[in-house]
């Protein structure tokens, strides 16, 4: 078989084992060496909720996906040129993900009785049972060759077995033609007190890149050249981490103390686990009793004057209404994150969707309008989270910042930017009040957000709370006060609009269809567009970040198009909320609610049946 | 600064019924205010009244303070936010038994367990007053209300237990009627660090009248009840010849001069005492076995959660590598494209 080196500008690799086999280590590790090397990347963990479900059983596969290009990477790949499979579960339940011409890599050693029979195959052929005999199946007896690998390290034989997945990167790396230096670095520092384990997974890093290179099974290799990127200092990010410290940015911009009152849920958790590291930046973080305690710390750490935050998914969301409300109603400043997860219920919580839309916009009791940011990549979460503390401080009022599993979890390069270039954030704080008693709902002309006036600021003293008020703060069931406060706080956060940009169009200003969009499809949704538009289509895409309100020229822009698509992993939630904002136009729409993200092609297939 | 009673007030009308407990709950927070302002060196700036709902819970629009009146069951997760966010407030948490006890029994705990130097004012009325007379998780076993017609068939809490349960550091209790008593254990309960549990045993006299009152009338109060004070013999009684005594593994009341007990033989209050078991009995002391214990019952010192978190961020930031977002951003692995 002779070799061939395939020169791409796009490749994927995916890796798929069991869940304590470390898929999730090897595929970062694998996107960090892309990354150094100056690939563009963007990686997708796919995962199941089960921590440890049982060994070798189709439900305790886990996933990671990258995609490394020489171009612009705005998705983790529809499908793989690499698969490794580190047992026959994985290679059944991620063969569908592979392309017709993709190379398999299989650890031989599991294909045993026990291993066919968990992952449910009824001969020992696993070729010839999946039908995948047209693919490049390599059959590395990874276990054996492992244990060979270690067995002069001194190493327990547990220690030995968990080595695997670093042999397999090593196997990875020959593939791909990467430097293994970045992750040299990491053993080295991960096993700083360990030099054994170190030494031991540098070996099987090792062993692993020369057993790939010395066998004739591999067919190809690829070679995907450093993309052509803007010059300038770069890191790799992921959603949640980039919500943090857009967050923290924003807590450095404005002058407050950042505060975050959250519980655990899946896939929000790591925004609360980087903030409570970042007491070196001032940051009080509250682990709380549930959901509902996370927000109203939150709410009473706002009363006092920090930059009040409260992390969550879907179900915490549900939670979290009612206290919501009374965030709304009494005007002080709140940031929501919701990283969505597929629902209802807990439905599938390691999976991604735009299903809590609908929620975000209605899910509450009474008249209570809140504002929406939706982030529309890993890095984009940095700039969703600061201007989403920006307006929420400025406007005094919460903000639903909505990300998703998908962005959270997923990571790309990020080139770093200067605080200097961000706007400042400006709270309405007063010292002293033009009135006496202070007014608490007295409202600035143009944004009609009410003064932030502390505790302990001498002669400020005054009562806010969930009963309708007065504009003077005093308790009112006035008929007629009732309706003019509900309308006063939906016009200020209409007003938004005054201060968010306008919606762009990538692609023309008007044409046959506009792709319409937000949140974490804008990736899938731009690579479809442009394929399209190279076809030489006249399609354009609107991709939302701004929710509600939308941007002002939003209903100008769709007057351009002969024809609206709304595309979203949902059944349909933006596309209903345009057609009460805009119901002069007729919107079709592309649903998908399988608690995975689109793919490139079937956006492509969607829109052309349109054209 | 010296301030008045007056000063307090503020110039909301109080819609409380007539004749309800809560108005002498008022009278006596708002006299100890300026007492607390001067003991304690505070300035008025720095209070803040939180409450959750329920008819205690318009308490803090009668305040002439720093006031939020929240939802539900949530005034202690607000409350928390408040002191954690900002150690130098003072917040008082108003509360009742169904706002602390039931929709709110899980903040209430977890605001105990970590010790939060807040102060909370339980009102306990054993029963549901705003929704008009409904039984809550302190009405007795049996108590015939609107949603148990048949009788309550259900136990209920005694909040002192569950503060004992959750490592409570301080617990007491007064009855609304007690004007003195109750501006005093205010005064304690602002000195005290730490959660400040002081359980007000109040009379809803349209939907649960003289529920309290077989020990809480008048007449027999001195006799039914007992006032611990730290490190005095307990004594009681109206004519001061009654005390307890610790025997049989229980708390027995006896008579001075009767059977050869003097005053040396009775039991010493020590609310400082680490171990809560003596604590627990006399939390767990009802009338007409034992006199209803009043006074605190609990103070000891630990730590607050709010001075641990607040000491970590000035510990974090003296010892910190990075100062700055900017230089945060730059952390770890960057890779250069020139």
């Amino acid at each position: 078989m002779s070799h061939q080196v395939i020169d791409s500008k796009e490749a994927v690799i995916r890796f798929a084992g069991d869940s304590g086999d470390g898929m999730q280590l090897i595929g970062t590790l694998f996107a960090d060496a892309s990354a150094l090397f100056g690939n563009d990347i963007s990686t997708f963990p796919d995962y199941p909720s089960e921590i440890r479900a049982p060994q070798g059983t189709i439900a305790g596969v886990s996933g990671f996906q990258v995609n490394i290009g020489s171009g612009s990477v705005r998705t983790p790949g529809d499908f793989c040129d690499v698969l490794v499979a580190m047992n026959p579960a994985a290679l059944k339940s991620n063969v569908k993900w592979a392309k017709p011409t993709a190379t398999v890599i299989i650890d031989s050693d599991t294909i045993n009785e026990k291993g066919l029979s968990r992952a449910g195959f009824k001969s020992d052929d696993i070729v010839e049972e999946l039908n995948i005999g047209h693919l490049n199946v390599v059959f590395a007896p990874i276990t054996t060759l492992t244990k060979e690998s270690l067995k002069d390290c001194g190493i327990d034989s547990k220690a030995v077995l968990r080595s695997k997945n670093i042999f397999t990167l090593g196997i990875c790396y020959y593939l791909f033609n990467r430097s293994s230096d970045s992750t040299i670095e990491y053993i080295d520092n991960k096993f700083k007190k360990l030099p054994q384990i170190a030494a031991a997974n540098k070996k099987a890093l090792r062993d692993g890149i020369n057993y790939a290179a010395n066998i004739q099974a591999i067919q190809n290799t690829y070679r995907v050249a450093p993309a052509i990127v803007e010059k300038g200092l770069y890191r790799y990010i992921n959603g949640n981490q980039a919500v943090a410290w857009g967050l923290l940015a924003a807590s450095e911009k404005s002058g407050l103390q950042l505060f975050c009152g959250s519980y655990p849920i899946t896939p929000a958790t790591s925004i609360l686990e980087e903030l409570s590291i970042r007491k070196d930046l001032g940051v009080k973080t509250l682990q709380c009793e549930d959901e509902i305690a996370g927000i109203c710390t939150a709410i009473g750490a706002a009363y006092t004057g920090s930059l009040a935050v409260t992390t969550t998914s879907g179900p915490g969301l549900s939670l979290k209404s009612e206290a919501l409300g009374l965030a709304m109603i009494t005007e002080l400043p709140l940031v929501l994150v919701d990283v969505q997860r597929a629902g209802p219920s807990t439905g599938i919580p390691t999976k991604t969707e735009q299903t809590d839309l609908n929620q975000a916009l209605y899910g509450r009791n009474g008249e209570a309008p809140i504002a929406i940011i939706a982030a529309h990549s890993p890095s984009h979460c940095f700039d969703a989270a600061f201007y989403a503390a920006k307006y929420a401080v400025e406007h005094m009022m919460p903000v639903i910042l909505l990300s998703e599993g998908f962005l959270g979890n997923g990571s790309e390069p990020w080139k770093i930017p200067s605080l200097s270039n961000y706007p400042d954030i400006t709270p309405p704080i007063i010292e002293e009040s033009e009135e006496s008693p202070f007014q608490p709902y007295k409202r600035d002309p143009e944004t009609l957000a009410r003064k932030w006036a502390l505790p302990g600021t001498v002669g400020l003293e005054h009562r806010v709370g969930g009963l309708e008020k007065n504009n003077n703060g005093s308790v009112s069931s006035d008929p007629l006060v009732h309706e003019r406060m509900v309308k006063e706080r939906a016009e200020k956060v209409a007003r938004l609009s005054n201060y968010i940009p306008n919606q762009e169009v990538i692609g023309s200003e008007s044409g046959e269809l506009l792709v319409v969009g937000w949140g974490g499809t804008y990736g899938h949704l731009y690579t479809a567009v442009e394929r399209l538009q190279n076809e030489g289509h006249s399609v354009s895409l609107a991709h939302f970040d701004y929710i509600f309100p939308l941007p002002k020229n939003s209903e100008e822009l769709f007057g351009n198009f002969k024809k609206i698509l709304v595309c979203e992993l949902n059944s349909g939630h933006f596309v209903n909320y345009l057609r009460g904002e805009f119901p002069q136009f007729s919107y079709l729409q592309y649903n998908k609610i399988q608690g995975q993200p689109f793919i490139v092609q079937e956006l492509v297939e969607a829109v052309e049946a349109l054209l | 600064m010296k301030y008045s009673v007056d000063d307090f007030k503020s110039d909301q009308e109080v819609k409380w019924c007539p004749g309800c407990g809560d108005h002498a709950i008022l009278a006596s927070v708002q006299r100890a205010m300026p007492q607390i302002c001067e003991e304690l060196d505070y300035t008025k700036e720095r209070f803040v009244f939180v409450s959750g709902i329920g008819c205690s819970s318009r308490f803090p629009y009668y305040m002439d303070t720093f006031g939020f009146h929240g939802i539900h069951g949530r005034a202690a997760a607000i409350a928390t936010g408040m002191k954690v966010a900002n150690p130098r407030l003072t917040i008082w948490q108003i509360t009742g038994d169904g706002d602390a006890l039931a929709i709110g029994g899980n903040h209430f705990i977890h605001a105990i367990r970590r010790n939060i130097d807040i102060n909370m004012i339980l009102f306990n009325n054993q029963i549901y007053g705003l929704t008009k007379g409904q039984y809550s998780p302190t009405s007795k076993l049996g108590k015939t209300t609107k949603t148990s017609p048949f009788g309550t068939v259900e136990h209920p809490f005694n909040p002192g237990a569950l503060v004992l349960g959750a490592r409570g550091t301080f617990f007491a209790r007064s009855i609304d009627v007690e004007i003195k008593l109750t501006q005093d254990l205010m005064v304690e309960s602002a000195k005290h660090n730490g959660t400040a549990v002081v359980e007000m045993l109040v009379n809803c006299i349209i939907f649960n009248d003289r529920t309290h009152a077989e020990f809480a009338e008048k007449l027999v109060r001195a006799d039914r009840t007992i006032i611990l004070k730290d490190g005095e013999p307990m004594i009681y009684g109206k004519n001061r010849d009654k005390g307890l005594i610790f025997e049989d593994n229980k708390i027995k009341s006896v008579t001075i001069g009767e059977k050869g007990i003097s005053e040396k033989d009775l039991l010493v209050h020590n609310a400082k005492e680490e171990n809560p078991g003596l604590h627990s009995m006399l939390i767990d002391m009802k009338w007409p076995e034992l006199p209803v214990a009043l006074g605190v019952i609990r103070s000891v010192e630990d730590k607050t959660y709010n001075n641990n978190v607040r000491d970590q961020v000035i510990n974090a930031r003296e010892h910190a590598q990075i100062k700055s977002v900017d230089e945060l951003l730059r952390s770890g692995a960057t890779w250069e494209v020139k």
